[in-house]
Parts: C-alpha cells; sequence; structure tokens
C-alpha cells in the first residue's frame, strides 16, 4: 500500500481562520474593562459563566449520554462552599473557588455511584433528586443563613480589591477566564484518547462496549469532572451576586431549564453549538425580557421546535450544509489529485 | 400511639403519591416515555377544577365530571401532536420536548392565575375525620386512598382484561409486530396518554382539595410520583402504590422528628431503595 496518495488531517482552513479570529476577539475581550461599560461588563461576565454552563451540559448530554435536569445541584454546592469556605474556613475568595472544584468533584463520587444506577430518562429526573436533598440540606444549616440564605461579608468582598473597579474588573476576567477553560478543557478532552471513546460511545454504546471500552468508567470521569467544573462556576456566579439563598442556588430554571435550552437552540454534541447558543439566548433575553412570562414561554416552543424540526439545532444545520467545523474534532482525508 | 398515627397518615397520603405515580408509571409502560412534564399536568389538572367551580359552583369532587374527559383529550392531542414524533431509540428528543412543556405550562400557569397559591374548597369533607381505635382519620385521606386503590385496580383490569389493555401490552412488547398485527400505534399511544391523563385529573383534584398549589407546584410532584415508581419497581402498578406508602409514611415519620426533615426523609428513603435495591422492590420490566 502506497503511504504518499493520501493525506489525514483533522486541521482545516477554516479552523485555522476561525482560530485566529478568536485569539483576535479573546485579546478584545480581555481588554473590556478598558473600553466596556458596567452595565456591558457585568451582562458578558453572565453570559461567560452561560457558556461555561452550557457547554459542561453539553459534554454531559450531548457526548457522554447523561442527560441532567439537576445540575443546579453542583452550582449550589459550589455557591455554598465559596460562603463556607470563606466566612467559616477564612480562605481568599479565589481560592474558595478551586476548593469548590474539588469538593464538587469529591461529593459527585458518592452521588454517581447511586444514581447511575438509573438508566436514561430516570437518571435525568433522579439528578432532579439530588439537587432537592441538596437544596433541602442547605437550608437545615443555620450558620449558613437556613432558608433565607446569607450575604457574604463585606471584608471578604474586599479582599477581592479595594476599589469597586477592580472588584468588576476581576470578577469579569474570572468569569472570562472560567469559559476559556471550560471550552478548553472539553476540547482537549474531547481529542484525547478517552475523548475518542467517548465519541464512539456517543455513536454507538454496544458497538463501543464490544471494542473494549470501558463504558461506565468513561461516563463516570465525565460525570465528575463536569460536576467539580460546574461547581466552581456556582461558586463564580454566587462571588458575583454576594447572596445566597437555597432557592436562588439550587433554581431548576436559572441553572438548568435555560443550559438546555441554550445547547438545544444551539446544536447539541458540537462544541460550536453552545457558543451559538448562548448568543442566541442573550439577543433573546435582552429584546423580549420585557414580555416576562412570554418570553419563558416563547423560549419553551423555539426549543420544542428546534427539537422536532432541526434536532441537531442551529450549528448542526450550519455544519450539514457547509461542511465546516471551528473546532477540528473529526479527521478528514485529502487523496492526493495525482491518482 | 403518636408513631402510630403518623404511620397510619402517612400511608394515606401515599395514596395520593401512587395517583401521581399511575399516569407516569403507565406511560413508561406502555411506550418507555418519561414524561418530565408529568407534575405540571396534575397541576394543569388542579387549575382546570378550579375554574370550573368558580365558573360553575359545582363540588370539587364533581368537576372531575369535566376535568377528567377534558384532561384525557388533551392527552390524546399532546401524543399525536407532538410526542409520537419524539418517540425512537433515542431518549433525548422526549425528555427535552417534555422538559420544554413543563417550562411552558409553568409561565402559562403563571399568566393565567398569578403566582398566588390557590385552593379548592370542598366544604365540610376537608375537615371531616371519624375515630377508630384512638386514631382521628380524615374522611378526605381515607377517600383519597380509597380512590387511589380504586384507579389502580381499574387500571391493572384494564391492563390485563380488555382489548384495550392487550393493545397496550402489544405495543409495548414489539412496537413493529404489534403494527403487523394492524394496530395502529400512534393511536394506542394516544390512548394510553389519555388515559394516563385521566388518572392525572383526578390526581390533580384531590391536590388541590388537600394543599394549595401555585404554578411551579409541578417539580415536586413528579418527583414524588417517580419516586413511588421506583421504589415500587418499574412497570408493577401495585408495586406503585406500595412505593407511594413508603414515601408517604417516610415523609410523616420525618415530619414527626423536625418539620424540616418531612421532605428529606421522604427523598432519603428513595435513594436508600436505590442503594440497596437498584430495580425497586417488586420490579416487573427492565428499564
Amino acid at each position: 500500500m502506497s503511504d504518499s496518495n493520501y493525506t489525514v488531517s483533522r486541521a482545516s482552513p477554516a479552523a485555522k481562520g476561525a482560530a485566529v479570529a478568536g485569539a483576535v476577539i479573546l485579546i478584545v475581550l480581555i481588554l473590556a474593562p478598558w473600553w466596556a461599560g458596567r452595565a456591558d461588563m457585568r451582562l458578558m461576565g453572565e453570559l461567560f459563566l452561560y457558556l461555561a454552563l452550557a457547554s459542561l451540559w453539553n459534554l454531559m448530554a450531548g457526548y457522554a449520554g447523561l442527560v441532567s435536569v439537576g445540575q443546579q445541584a453542583y452550582v449550589g454546592f459550589g455557591g455554598y462552599m465559596l460562603f463556607a469556605l470563606t466566612i467559616f474556613g477564612g480562605l481568599h475568595p479565589v481560592v474558595a473557588i478551586a476548593g469548590a472544584a474539588v469538593l464538587g468533584a469529591l461529593i459527585s463520587v458518592p452521588v454517581a455511584a447511586l444514581i447511575f444506577r438509573l438508566r436514561g430518562a430516570y437518571f435525568a429526573i433522579g439528578t432532579w433528586v439530588i439537587a432537592e436533598v441538596f437544596r433541602l440540606s442547605f437550608a437545615q444549616i443555620s450558620a449558613l443563613g437556613g432558608g433565607s440564605g446569607s450575604s457574604l461579608p463585606v471584608d471578604i468582598v474586599r479582599s477581592l480589591s479595594s476599589s469597586r473597579s477592580g472588584r468588576e474588573a476581576l470578577s469579569y476576567w474570572m468569569a472570562l477566564g472560567a469559559a476559556v477553560l471550560v471550552i478548553a478543557a472539553v476540547y482537549l478532552f474531547l481529542r484525547s484518547r478517552r475523548g475518542l471513546a467517548l465519541t464512539a460511545i456517543r455513536d454507538n454504546e454496544l458497538a463501543a462496549g464490544s471494542l473494549g471500552i470501558d463504558i461506565w468508567k468513561t461516563k463516570f470521569v465525565v460525570y465528575v469532572v463536569t460536576s467539580a467544573l460546574t461547581a466552581m462556576l456556582g461558586a463564580l456566579i454566587f462571588l458575583q451576586k454576594l447572596r445566597i439563598s437555597p432557592d436562588a442556588a439550587f433554581s431548576v430554571n436559572d441553572w438548568t431549564a435555560f443550559v438546555i435550552f441554550i445547547v438545544v437552540i444551539g446544536g447539541i454534541g458540537t462544541i460550536e453549538g453552545p457558543i451559538i447558543g448562548t448568543l442566541i439566548f442573550f439577543a433573546l433575553r435582552e429584546t423580549l425580557a420585557d414580555l416576562g412570562t412570554t418570553y419563558l414561554i416563547v423560549l419553551g416552543v423555539v426549543a420544542i421546535v428546534v427539537m422536532l424540526k432541526a434536532p441537531k439545532g442551529v450549528w448542526g444545520y450550519v455544519r450539514e450544509r457547509y461542511q465546516i467545523q471551528v473546532f477540528p474534532l473529526r479527521y478528514r482525508v485529502k487523496t492526493d489529485s495525482r491518482n | 400511639m403518636d408513631w402510630v398515627n403518623a404511620i397510619v397518615q402517612g400511608t394515606l397520603l401515599g395514596g395520593l403519591y401512587a395517583l401521581f405515580a399511575a399516569g407516569l408509571s403507565l406511560i413508561f409502560g406502555v411506550m418507555r416515555l418519561v414524561n418530565i412534564a408529568h407534575g405540571d399536568l396534575i397541576v394543569l389538572a388542579a387549575y382546570l377544577g378550579l375554574t370550573v367551580v368558580v365558573t360553575t359552583g359545582l363540588h370539587p369532587l364533581l368537576a372531575l365530571i369535566i376535568v377528567i374527559p377534558v384532561m384525557a383529550a388533551i392527552g390524546y392531542a399532546l401524543q399525536r401532536g407532538i410526542l409520537n414524533q419524539t418517540l425512537g431509540d433515542d431518549i433525548l428528543p422526549p425528555l427535552l420536548v417534555t422538559f420544554g412543556l413543563s417550562v411552558i405550562l409553568q409561565n402559562v400557569f403563571l399568566e393565567g392565575y398569578t403566582a398566588d397559591p390557590q385552593k379548592m374548597d370542598a366544604g365540610a369533607i376537608e375537615t371531616a375525620s371519624i375515630s377508630l381505635g384512638g386514631l382521628s382519620l380524615g374522611i378526605l385521606p381515607l377517600l383519597t386512598f380509597a380512590i387511589a386503590v380504586g384507579v389502580i385496580a381499574g387500571l391493572q383490569f384494564i391492563f390485563y382484561r380488555t382489548p384495550l389493555g392487550r393493545s397496550f401490552r402489544a405495543v409495548s412488547d414489539n412496537q413493529d409486530i404489534a403494527q403487523l398485527m394492524g394496530l395502529n400505534k400512534r393511536h394506542i399511544f394516544g390512548l394510553a396518554m389519555a388515559l394516563a391523563l385521566a388518572v392525572t385529573a383526578i390526581a390533580g383534584i384531590l391536590l388541590g382539595i388537600r394543599t394549595s398549589f401555585d404554578p411551579t407546584a409541578g417539580g415536586a410532584r413528579l418527583i414524588y410520583g417517580f419516586e413511588a415508581v421506583i421504589i415500587g419497581g418499574l412497570g408493577n402498578l401495585w408495586g406503585t402504590l406500595v412505593g407511594g406508602v413508603i414515601l408517604g409514611v417516610a415523609q410523616t415519620i420525618g415530619a414527626k422528628i423536625d418539620p424540616g426533615w418531612q421532605l428529606l426523609a421522604g427523598h432519603i428513603a428513595f435513594l436508600f431503595v436505590l442503594a440497596v435495591r437498584p430495580n425497586g422492590l417488586f420490579p416487573r420490566v427492565s428499564g
């Protein structure tokens, strides 16, 4: 067999162009504290955190087949750990955010051992039960304000930065950093050996198992990593909000429903989908938010229509039509034109 | 005696949970569909009941005469219009579509009935009770439990003794062969959802008489129903009743220890069963 007739590559001109554009956009975004207003920075910070949450949910549901409607368990857990570690542990908030991620990973191990016994859709409701258990448990802890919640003490907030603009810039950069970290982690994970196993499981679980892939273990690793990063995001979210209560921390609408809509509309099972979905979600929110409940009804209808008519979402449609991918995951075979 | 009382009251509460669960169990059994909007449909029945009671002045239990057929019609239309399109090997579409439906329903309730908690007034039956060996049993909880037993017996009869039940079992076993035998599975699925929502109508009305409800009350009802189904074992209707009773007893005993523990105790009982008997106590079909 001759070896010079074809080449296998992952990169494509589109991906290289997108990488350059992405780097430019990232630099512009890093410089936002010098060009954006306070309200815009707040909005962008929130957007980055939703982007990160959506990317993680997409990794679980779109690749590992673990459809969770209980991610608010880890968002809330991370938020409460930020409060507990800074107030009682005396840790610096940034250290506490890392601590929340570690604790999130630790708590997810016994949780996974229990709920991995449920299959498919029942797994989804099982994750919701876990989130309810977390919510009711934290509502019992009177040191953290019980059912009514508590605020982050002023001196802890000041320890981030003495000036208000310094704090706002720092929390913006942390949100941006978290989004970049999560997307990079998902991308590198999917390009790794384990990511290949995961993609195989996504395409056909039975075939993947017969090729020797340990399905339980692969899913378990995804669940634990996702939980840790989601807890980290929860800590960041509540560092921005400065106030936590069980109902806000474990809200199924805020931390799961919106995230699911973002991923479904953008395109499930692709890295690009959550990015597009987040942009669409925020564009809809900023234009329709005045409508109140009608906006949520519209969002639900859009998600159902997308799921029924274009189950691969906006990005899936674009990809099928133009054959491009911004994050090169697939291999492409290029044959030599002389043959 | 306090403890005996807690157990008896919990058992009666379990009847209501079994009613939440019966519809969920039925549609899972027939078409392997898990409906995330199930709890919100229970709340929808309660709101429909409230509307009927307010506009016609009927007693809430008599409102069932209107609410049951309306819910059944909604179920059939929902299944044929939307949910049938989602059924297949992939579990994601039904899950996400019913999740979207749940968010839509909650916000429609919010729009139509405001966020204020509502309740149906059933008059004297709400507070009436009978004394039995030192225990005081409410008529309404007793009636709820009796209805739950009756509904499950009825579903069991339909499932195993009627032509409709035979077609349910046929499509459940093998959809393609059932089609070859002349059954229209889309129609059968529609009938199954209609039956499930007829049961949901009963559950919703009883919920609305027993406690107050608001637009977001559905999530918790879905979870209780789901826990009852898993504790009892998938596909086993009498098991679901036992699951509901275990959940109800766990909650009343939890509440007896500390009021803040009521809901938590129910969830812990569920997680405990999941840990020691992953397939539930009386499994019939594998998930």
